[in-house]
């Protein structure tokens, strides 16, 4: 909090604060986020949010009051210092916003656009104990990087002096990319291996370039790079090279953010029919393999498509149905709307497109073809009873409620578990029952001393900034630990 | 990118290309494969290694062209590249000394199954190789396959070379003939399937392997799964072999036509 207060009182934050009137800054409506039409962006793959212009952020900043005890800090998993990155932007110094914001976090054009900001940062503003919508700071967050982006030369952020130790990264997605670039910038020689043929992980393979372009993330490891970080493509820890191997070659310390490799299935019958597939393959598929775009990877097309599931990967899928030319997409949860934990946006985004909402229904058997190819599913009416575990109702079957709907692909998103092949290759390497990686969850250090994990290898399946959040106290620890500090 | 060394072509179709891959030639074992892609916008495509010498840093895959990406590698000449090469994937065969292998492989699935007779070999087995293809021209690396085992029996569809018939012939008469402790079967789906069947009514232990789609190879998406004992597998990860007897390959033969 110290580096929050000692921020807050430089001359120019007590001059902009005072500039304008609690009530001035409280008569500001909150920016809405410019979005493509529905019908054009179905066909065509860009990004939906436009993203707000300078005129918006700077007049969205003034909503924010600078409050002597800002709680959206909190809500951070990186601990991005927003108020100061906020207020950089109200005067117009939109340079120095985007270097707040490279402060402490590796991605931020990339949180920007993906991160739940309203079960965040945003969650904890002051206004909405005020009853008002909260400081739009995930706009904020994306325009001062995209500004940066577009207007200035990339730069090298302040890093220490080389010190010659070497430490390894385990896969190139969020938490790995995070990990690496604190690494470097403590003066650490990095290298990030990556099983795939593209640095970037789920943020290439999963989330569609409706949500986040390629060319973002991509300029954000360009930026590692810059900063002397060292990318080994098709490289497999455990199969390629081994853990030792990487002693040999000088390691003295491994974070490993495999991430959640393995898709869950409902294990219901038909399940194994042609046309019935994970959504990791559906979305690797196009996003990665860029089928049904250009690539020669082959992927399956229907008219209707029924995705299984609530979350995020469900979304993004539905919405990639509709991009591939479906007629008719079907989207089928368990429980009701307000369970799914998908973030708001990307539900609303769903339905302007024009998915189908069966809320309340769940899969209980795929019908093939006298070829073996799906022709439809029998869906099963549910209701919501009590609450279970996760605190969410849990949904019970209404008896005899059954309905066969035809449909040409189902996708199911059900949730991953952690891909085992990198916790299996590590002798002596604690993992839970879940195939997760156990670590003390303050430091993010497994039980072999040398090697951290953070993301989905450990939290089973999270999201995006969570992963940077624990490859960020990873980073810390471990310097800590490298440096005899 | 990984460079082409050389080349040899086995028939029209099935090409052999020995490449640059130093940590995957130290790394693999019998049994493991490799995924490669040819051009930036190329499918990822599943091959098991046929043979590798780590000193030299090179591994040999046998390629049958069958569709656009196949021919594509195909195509490829010495001096030229790889755009991907990952690997070794899959777990790799167990070898052991089991007494006497049957080591049974169609058309291409030969060039994965030699590392295996040779493993065998090796181990102390007695290895008996039963090699089958529709023609002459289509039996390979038999030289290769002869060194490594104490008897080799060629079947091919239109008897152009060794005895007419197809490959279950050749092996019932060896499980005839002989005590036979294992059966390892690499080739066509339809093909394992009825040697499986063959060696479940002999009730002789077959591992069979599998070559279903894959995407990823590193168990992410879950394209090759496949029911073995009633469960779903990922061949990818848990393969790519298999207990044959617990294959389900009416399902298999079906998800390979997708």
């Amino acid at each position: 909090m110290e580096n929050y207060n000692e921020s807050r009182n430089e001359a120019w934050r007590e001059q902009l604060r005072k500039s304008k009137t609690a009530k001035e800054r409280n008569n500001i409506a909150r920016v809405e986020m410019p979005q493509l039409d529905p019908a054009y962006r179905i066909t065509c793959n860009e990004e939906v949010n436009q993203g707000i212009n300078a005129e918006q952020a700077v007049l969205e900043a003034t909503r924010c009051l600078d409050c002597p005890n800002p709680q959206c800090v909190t809500g951070c998993p990186v601990g991005i210092n927003i108020p100061k990155f906020i207020k950089n932007i109200e005067r117009g110094e939109f340079a120095q916003a985007a270097a707040t914001l490279k402060e402490t976090s590796s991605l931020p054009a990339v949180c920007g656009r993906v991160c739940p900001q309203e079960k965040q940062c945003e969650s904890k503003c002051i206004r909405l104990k005020m009853n008002q919508p909260a400081v739009a700071i995930g706009y904020l967050e994306r325009f001062a990087a995209d500004w940066q982006r577009n207007n200035t030369e990339q730069e090298v952020p302040p890093m220490k002096p080389a010190n010659g130790i070497k430490v390894a990264v385990i896969g190139s997605g969020p938490s790995g990319l995070s990990f690496a670039g604190d690494m470097a910038k403590q003066g650490f020689d990095v290298t990030v291996f990556e099983a795939l043929h593209e640095i970037g992980g789920v943020l290439k393979y999963g989330i569609p370039e409706f949500r986040l372009p390629n060319s973002i993330v991509d300029y954000e490891i360009e930026g590692l790079r810059k900063m002397g970080v060292k990318f080994e493509k098709d490289v497999l820890v455990g199969k390629t090279i081994t853990y030792d191997d990487l002693h040999e070659q000088g390691f003295k310390g491994v974070f490993v953010g495999s991430g959640a490799g393995f898709p869950r299935f409902m294990d219901i019958p038909g399940e194994n029919l042609i046309g019935v597939m994970s959504s990791n393959e559906y979305l690797t598929r196009i996003n990665l393999m860029s089928a049904g775009r250009g690539g020669d990877t082959p992927v399956m097309q229907g008219e209707t498509i029924a995705v299984i599931g609530g979350g995020n990967t469900a979304m993004d899928s539905t919405r990639t149905a509709l991009r591939m030319g479906a007629k008719r997409v079907i989207l089928v949860y368990r429980r009701s709307e307000e369970e799914m934990p998908a973030r708001r946006e990307e539900v609303g985004h769903a339905k302007e497109e024009g998915v189908e909402f069966m809320t309340l229904h769940n899969p209980i058997e795929y019908i093939g073809d006298e070829k073996g190819h799906i022709k439809a599913m029998r869906i099963q009416r549910m209701e919501l009873g009590e609450p279970d575990a996760s605190g969410r109702r849990s949904p019970v079957p209404v008896e005899g409620a059954i309905e066969e709907i035809p449909v040409d692909i189902v996708i199911v998103a059900v949730g991953v578990s952690p891909n085992q092949l990198i916790p299996r290759s590590i002798e002596g390497l604690d993992v839970s029952r879940r195939n997760t990686i156990v670590v003390n969850e303050e430091t993010m250090q497994s039980n072999i001393g040398d090697l951290y994990a953070g993301g989905d290898i450990v939290r089973g399946g999270a999201t995006v900034i969570l992963a940077m959040g624990d490859g960020r106290r990873a980073a810390q620890n471990m310097a800590k630990q490298l440096l005899g500090e | 990118m990984n460079k082409i060394v050389s080349k040899q072509r086995f028939s029209e179709n099935v090409t052999k290309l020995v490449v640059e891959a130093p940590l995957i030639a130290k790394a693999r074992r019998a049994g493991h494969f490799v995924i490669v892609r040819c051009g930036e916008k190329g499918e990822r495509i599943p091959l098991t290694i046929a043979d590798s010498d780590p000193a030299a840093g090179t591994i040999t895959l046998v390629i049958q062209a069958v569709g656009d990406s196949t021919r594509k590698i195909c195509a490829l000449e010495p001096g030229e590249f790889l755009t991907d090469v990952v690997g070794p994937l899959g777990q790799a065969t167990r070898i052991e000394n089991y007494g006497t292998v049957l080591c049974c492989g169609g058309g291409v699935g030969v060039a994965p199954l030699l590392p295996i007779i040779r493993a065998m070999k090796e181990a102390g087995n007695r290895v008996v190789s039963v090699l089958a293809g529709r023609t002459k021209d289509l039996i390979i690396l038999e030289d290769e396959v002869r060194a490594s085992s104490d008897d080799v029996i060629i079947m091919t569809d239109d008897g152009s070379y060794g005895t007419k018939g197809l490959v279950t012939a050749g092996v019932e008469e060896v499980i005839k003939r002989e005590k036979v402790d294992k059966v390892v079967t690499i080739g066509p789906a339809i093909m394992m399937k009825f040697v499986s069947l063959l060696t479940k009514k002999y009730k002789v232990p077959t591992e069979a392997s599998l070559n279903a789609i894959m995407v990823d190879g590193t168990g992410m998406c879950g394209a090759c799964r496949v029911s073995v004992g009633g469960k779903t597998r990922f061949v990818c990860v848990e393969g790519p072999e298999f207990d044959a007897h617990e294959i389900d390959f009416d399902e298999l033969l079906m998800r390979l036509k997708m």
